[in-house]
């Protein structure tokens, strides 16, 4: 099978997250972009390991889902403390730490 | 001998330091403590004279090395003092007119309530001026030299509160500053080129280690330093306003002593200044213009102590002349500089005296008929006047004759040029001097007439004689002013006793020596004779009328300061307000505009921060997107 397919598939996916990040407001939405284009990063990494018959990017590809998990931990937190304070998950709303 | 030698300048020393750090638990006893330590050293100073008397000739100099004062491998100077011929004379002047001053002081500032500071200071005038003469090393010389300028400073301005007293202090201070630039820099040649500053060495090295330029430079250098401590042109004008100091100082320090150390350093450098005719030339003129520029300044002064502080100026032109003109002039110059120690400062101590009589008044039109109510002070006053003028046989008769002398056996023209400056500077100081006679003691009593100074309120003054501890002191110096002159001249006592230092010379007599003294006299009696017909045949004005030009340039200290402020003061502060606006328009411009141009730039910057995390991370995007295109293209490149 053309391994390239696999990295047009990341690149698609990446590229849908990181449009994500950029056009959503709702952070929950916004934070699974961002678990989207880690993923399309891992893909990415055990395609081109695979290929290249080399362990190191399937390593790498569990680092980043350990810092993805503890990630989604803080990630998480912060929203749920804002959306208490505030009833909302937009991050428009979140404007303040500016100047 | 040695401690003896110590004690001379260290017994005012401590008097000074216990004085000064003994604070108000020595108020009550301070001043007689002083007195005590100058008559002391007066006493060593005697016994000192005597043993020496009693030695050969050329056994006569003693010294000793007290510590080893600058121990570097290069350059090694011990603290050394010593006693010779020379300095000797000078320790006992300082000492005794010392002594007196303190006396006089003790009656003189009696209500003073800063009494103990003003002995404190006299103490440590004293010592600065002791370790001046009896340094063995030019060193030694510079700290005394120093320590009496500080002295000074600290006297002047003593009533510091008064302005114009505490502006007199600051101006002799800078005006002193300028000559001892001359010596500080006498002194860096003296180690750069002999690698010795010690007096044996450096005049040991002229005419080899030194060449003609080198000494010529030194010789002129050290007449610099002589021109700022003896108020000699150009740095003349600080003695004018010294006179703001109390009475006693100007006595001692700005009549008798401080003023003559520039003499002291000329005949001590001796030396240098024989092999260097140019340098010689120089102190002559020096000397010649301060003569005649002096006694005119002298003849329109109306304050009475500026009137004698021109003629202090004007009488230290005189030794310093004669000190310029070598082996021949420093016998007279140094017998001039004892003699008017004592008539200067016996007519100082009068002028305090009356000044004490009449409320502090200076002005001699607000004087007249003094002698009537102050008989002490007016017969002291008068001898040392006849001194001044050089009426024989009174002390300044000998040693000024013997400086007219001198400057003829020059011969040539330089002989006529300072024969004549001398004869007429003879005369003028006999017209100057009747005057302030006549006014202060002639004539009708002007000092209860009424139109002028109406901010003193009590109009009246009643004049009376001081008390003993002052009258005593002016005796003593009338005595002097009578017979100093005799004792030293007759038989050459002074010139064979100064012979081991100065060394020999036996005059020419180009002219005669009768021929000489007549014309001085009937110069000085035309003097006297103007003055009388000026002043004591007709009413003084108790307003200075305006006078000639001459006596209005006179009046002004012959425009010394205008020069001062032309030539120094104002070019000064154009190049301080220069550098000032360099400093604020350049420096601070500069600094100014970058730090302006840093806050407008970050005030635009910091509008990115709109705190939508949207804005950031297409920043982060646009980052990571730009770091990969260099990277893939400089990638690919290579």
């Amino acid at each position: 099978m053309n391994p390239d397919h696999y990295l047009y598939l990341a690149a698609a996916l990446f590229t849908i997250g990181a449009s994500g990040v950029l056009l959503r407001r709702n952070a929950i939405v916004v934070f699974m972009c961002v678990e989207l284009m880690l993923n399309a990063a891992n893909l990415a990494f055990v395609t081109v390991a695979r290929t290249r018959s080399e362990v190191d990017g399937q390593v790498f590809a569990f680092f980043t889902m350990v810092v993805a998990a503890a990630e989604v931990v803080v990630g998480l937190a912060i929203i749920m403390a804002i959306f208490r304070s505030r009833r909302s998950v937009s991050v428009d709303d979140d404007s303040l730490l500016k100047f | 001998m040695g401690t003896s030698v110590a004690l001379l300048p260290g017994l005012p020393l401590l008097g000074a330091a216990a004085h000064l750090l003994g604070g108000r638990r020595t108020d009550r006893w301070g001043h007689v403590v002083a007195t005590a330590v100058v008559f002391a050293s007066f006493g060593l100073a005697v016994a000192a004279f005597v043993t020496m008397l009693g030695r050969p000739i050329d056994e006569r100099r003693v010294g000793a090395v007290l510590f080893s004062w600058v121990p570097a491998p290069e350059l090694s100077v011990d603290f050394g003092l010593a006693l010779d011929p020379l300095s000797i004379c000078f320790v006992l002047l300082i000492t005794g007119v010392g002594g007196l001053v303190h006396v006089y002081s003790m009656a003189y500032m009696r209500d003073d309530p800063h009494r103990r500071r003003f002995f404190a200071y006299l103490n440590l005038f004293v010592a600065a001026m002791l370790v001046l003469v009896m340094a063995d090393n030019f060193l030694g010389l510079y700290l005394g030299w120093e320590g009496v300028g500080l002295a000074s400073y600290l006297l002047i301005g003593f009533w510091s509160h008064k302005p114009s007293a505490a502006t007199a202090a600051r101006k002799a201070f800078v005006v002193n500053r300028v000559g001892d630039i001359g010596l500080a820099v006498a002194l860096m040649i003296m180690v750069a080129e002999v690698g010795s500053v010690s007096y044996d060495a450096v005049f040991a090295a002229v005419g080899t280690e030194l060449g003609q330029g080198t000494t010529t430079a030194l010789g002129l250098l050290l007449l610099l330093a002589a021109c700022g401590k003896s108020a000699q042109v150009p740095l003349q004008s600080w003695l004018g306003d010294a006179m703001e100091g109390p009475t006693p100082v100007s006595a001692l320090i700005h009549a008798a002593t401080m003023v003559t150390a520039g003499v002291y350093l000329i005949v001590r450098s001796g030396a240098i200044f024989e092999a260097a005719p140019a340098a010689q030339t120089a102190v002559v003129a020096v000397g010649a213009v301060t003569l005649l520029v002096g006694a005119i300044i002298g003849c329109a002064k109306d304050d009475i102590k500026k009137a004698l502080a021109a003629s202090t100026m004007s009488q230290i032109g005189y030794m310093v002349l004669a000190a310029g003109l070598g082996p021949a002039g420093y016998a007279v110059a140094i017998m001039h500089l004892l003699t008017h120690g004592f008539f200067k400062a016996g007519l100082f101590l009068g002028a305090g005296s009356v000044m004490h009589a009449m409320n502090d008044e200076t002005d001699m039109r607000r004087y007249g008929g003094l002698a009537r109510v102050l008989p002490v002070t007016a017969v002291t006053f008068g001898l040392a006047y006849l001194a001044i003028i050089g009426v024989p046989p009174f002390a300044g008769f000998w040693s000024k004759d013997g400086i007219i002398e001198a400057a003829l056996d020059e011969g040539g023209v330089r002989g006529v040029l300072l024969g004549a400056a001398t004869v007429l500077g003879a005369g003028i100081t006999a017209f100057y001097m009747t005057r302030v006679m006549i006014l202060t003691f002639g004539g009708r009593a002007r000092w209860n007439a009424d139109e002028v100074h109406p901010h003193e309120a009590p109009a009246s003054v009643h004049p009376h004689e001081a008390p003993a501890s002052m009258t005593a002191p002016m005796v003593i110096l009338a005595i002097g002013s009578v017979g100093a002159g005799a004792v030293l001249a007759v038989g050459d006592r002074l010139s064979e006793w100064l012979a081991p230092v100065v060394g020999e010379h036996e005059p020419a007599h180009l002219v005669p020596v009768w021929m000489v003294t007549t014309v001085v006299l009937l110069t000085v009696a035309v003097g006297v004779g103007l003055a009388v017909r000026q002043y004591a045949r007709r009413d003084v004005p108790l307003v200075a009328p305006t006078g000639s030009r001459l006596t209005r340039a006179a009046r002004r200290d012959l425009y010394g300061d205008d020069l001062n402020e032309a030539i120094a003061m104002r070019p000064g502060q154009r190049l301080t307000a220069g550098i000032v606006r360099l400093d604020e328009v350049g420096v601070d411009g500069a600094v100014g505009a970058v730090a302006t141009t840093v806050r407008a730039a970050s005030d635009r910057l910091r509008l990115l921060q709109n705190g939508f995390v949207r804005t950031y991370a297409l920043s982060m995007f646009g980052g990571a997107v730009l770091v990969l295109a260099v990277t893939l293209a400089l990638g690919s490149g290579s």
